[in-house]
């Protein structure tokens, strides 16, 4: 058996590289089990010149093509959004756009304001601090002063608008919409020890300059200078309980694939909105037969996604194309609630400056816009490098039949269950989808753009896991409490996506990880009486 | 190489390649059925191997006989039914004679891309008018109150 550890944390991703190196100041005795490995960066796409080649198979988004050895089945063939994530130290901050909205202060409170879903337990200006903290760890740029975003102070300027940008917002402003520079975790310095972005292209299969910041070049080198030990390619099975029902330690394969117990007097999970559930699903005990942590039955229940709905369009102008970061913009004009929309709550717009040319080429062939044949040379000099795209990030609403279980058959290379997914897309978010392309289109359009396709929903774009372990000061209608604690296991944290209530209408990550460093604050402020 | 592909499936991938991206003496480009680009495409299968053999099969049952035996009608007839039908094997094919054609030096060259991966020279972007971005300041506007 190994020696007991004060602190175990499962999985070494946003959230645990956050709760790791905020509680590593304790001087407790902290230890980070990781399925995945520590990436290499000179083996990252963009070094080779089939880089592109590589996101349909070794570096694909989705764990069921990609099958490395790190990853685990997911049955999502119930869902018509596909479960996208990476496992590493780093998790999926290695292989995502960088894009770096926060939660807005009124998306913590959607039941007063607009009477749907749930309030969360806490709201935005609990998180600020850690927000602000968070930006600075991680490395953001981006313009402060956005009049329809959260205030923030990015320590970096943000991305050029290069070729796109403009015509972007050329775009907006002859709608008069809303757009502004996003804030994103690409250095535009140098910063912290990173190297600037030098436009690699495509950030989300990693970046081999390290200008995009993930944990495992953020967090994770301060946590361990710190102390915090990390194992790499170690599989958690299950979570054990002793006779007080609190946790007593875990289960988990070594890299040899030899069945450890790891005892520990406080368990944090931070395995994201799948993994976590599957996690705590596949801990039954006598005590607890429904899964840890599970007496209100909602473990794995009210998964939320963020349905995208994509159009683009192809303008005479050049684009960036693969020579810039994929995002460099976001529009907020259409995220709050309008009833007149026909739908409640909104989403966030995100551009895209464009794609290279194997991902034109196969993506245009596959729409009907690239023909076969003679004219296929002339079509696609039309298009390559003219690409625009426009993506409404829509607020999906928890609802309990969206959910993580447990698949009777699938199991991943350890032999233990693998997550299946039953979700749809409600009423409300069609409608919001709907509104986003016909918006997408006046933008496209406004912009000069032919051509105009949609992905909607986006098919493989199942990266925001939120949901599934809901916080709340009601043990019947949640899972955590205000501050991550399971009602059900005193000495058990959660600190991923999983505890979200509602999903806004942006991307997560920088929530997440403000969450996981609050919780964490939260847990060095209750270390006398943790458990009571 | 020759282990991968039959010479039956190697033919019809070379056929239906053509079809797909012809020689363009106009673009001074080669088309898909070039021999480096269809030793490119066999070489490097690995995982999508199955799946483009399924495809070929698929295209063999419907041709019922080499493709390229077909008259140009015929084979367009194929063409399109080959493609309505054929699924996923059928869309991994096309992805990926298009993913090798379209790394191919002098295609690549054709197109005006530098002949090399991204990193470590990586690309520069310019600034762009931020001007443009005066109009939404003066906008302004508020953020929901919570």
């Amino acid at each position: 058996m190994n020696d007991p550890v004060d602190v175990l944390i499962i999985g070494a991703g946003a959230s645990g590289a956050a709760v790791a190196w905020s509680l590593a100041e304790t001087k407790m005795h902290i230890l980070c089990l990781e399925q995945g490995g520590w990436m290499n960066p000179a083996e990252y796409p963009s070094t080779g010149r089939d880089w592109e080649a590589k996101f349909y198979g070794d570096w694909s988004t989705s764990p069921n093509v990609r099958g490395r050895p790190e990853d685990y089945p997911i049955n999502d063939d119930n869902s018509p959004i596909k479960v996208v994530n990476f496992n590493a130290v780093g998790g999926s901050t290695v292989m995502y756009t960088a894009h770096w909205p926060r939660l807005h202060p009124s998306d913590f409170r959607v039941k007063t304001l607009d009477g749907v879903a749930d309030d969360w337990p806490i709201d935005y200006d609990a998180l600020t601090p850690f927000f602000e903290e968070n930006d600075r760890m991680m490395g953001v740029s981006g313009l402060s002063g956005d009049p329809l975003s959260p205030l923030t102070h990015p320590p970096m300027p943000p991305q050029p608008l290069g070729l796109s940008g403009p015509l972007i917002g050329k775009a907006m402003n002859k709608l008069g919409w809303h757009w502004w520079p996003s804030d994103t975790t690409v250095a535009t310095m140098d910063y912290e020890g990173r190297a600037r972005c030098i436009n690699l292209g495509h950030c989300t299969p990693a970046c081999a300059q390290g200008a995009k910041a993930s944990t495992d070049i953020t967090y994770w080198p301060h946590a361990m200078r710190a102390g915090v030990e990390i194992k790499t390619h170690c599989r958690v099975r299950e979570i054990l309980t002793n006779e007080h029902g609190m946790a007593s330690g875990v289960v988990y394969y070594d890299k040899d694939g030899v069945e450890q117990f790891q005892p520990a007097e406080v368990v944090i999970i931070a395995c994201n909105g799948v993994g976590t559930p599957r996690l705590l699903l596949n801990s039954v005990s006598g005590r607890f037969p429904n899964g840890l942590a599970n007496s209100s039955g909602l473990v794995g229940k009210n998964l939320m996604f963020h349905p995208y709905a994509q159009i683009y369009g192809f303008v005479k102008e050049p684009t960036d194309s693969n020579r810039a970061p994929p995002t460099c913009l976001w529009s907020k004009e259409f995220y709050d609630t309008d009833l007149s929309r026909g739908f409640v709550r909104g989403y966030g717009i995100q551009f895209g400056r464009g794609a290279g040319p194997v991902f034109e080429a196969v993506a245009s062939e596959q729409k009907g816009v690239l023909p076969w044949g003679p004219d296929h040379h002339r079509v696609f000099r039309r298009l390559n490098g003219h690409r625009l795209a426009v993506s409404a990030i829509c607020e999906d609403l928890p609802e309990e039949h969206n959910r993580v279980t447990l698949d009777p058959v699938l199991k991943d290379s350890h032999g233990i269950p693998a997550p299946k997914i039953d979700y749809t897309i409600s009423e409300n978010s069609r409608k919001m989808m709907e509104h986003g392309l016909a918006r997408g289109r006046e933008i496209l359009e406004a912009a000069g753009a032919t051509d105009i396709c949609t992905n909607s929903p986006i098919p493989w774009g199942g990266w925001h896991l939120l949901g599934t372990a809901r916080m709340g000061t009601d043990p019947a209608r949640s899972v955590v409490n205000e501050w991550g604690r399971s009602h059900d296991v005193k000495n058990l944290f959660i600190v991923d996506g999983s505890v979200f209530v509602t999903s806004g209408g942006v991307n997560p990550t920088s929530t997440i990880q403000a969450i996981a460093l609050y919780i964490a604050d939260q847990m060095k402020q209750r270390l006398a009486n943790l458990f009571d | 190489m020759t282990d991968t592909l039959t010479k039956v499936q190697r033919d019809d991938l070379r056929t239906i390649a053509a079809m797909i991206i012809p020689e363009s003496a106009e673009y001074k480009v080669p088309g898909a059925d070039d021999r480096a680009i269809q030793a490119d495409i066999v070489a490097t299968l690995g995982r999508d191997t199955e799946p483009v053999r399924a495809a070929l099969d698929h295209l063999a049952h419907l041709a019922g006989r080499p493709l390229a035996e077909l008259d140009p009608a015929q084979r367009e007839k194929v063409a399109t039914e080959f493609r309505a039908t054929g699924g996923v094997a059928a869309a991994t094919l096309v992805r990926v004679i298009l993913q090798c054609y379209y790394r191919d030096d002098r295609v690549l060259r054709s197109l005006g891309h530098e002949l090399r991966a991204p990193f470590p020279k990586g690309h520069t972007l310019e600034q762009g008018d931020w001007s443009l971005l005066d109009p939404v300041k003066a906008r302004g506007g508020d953020l929901r109150r919570a």
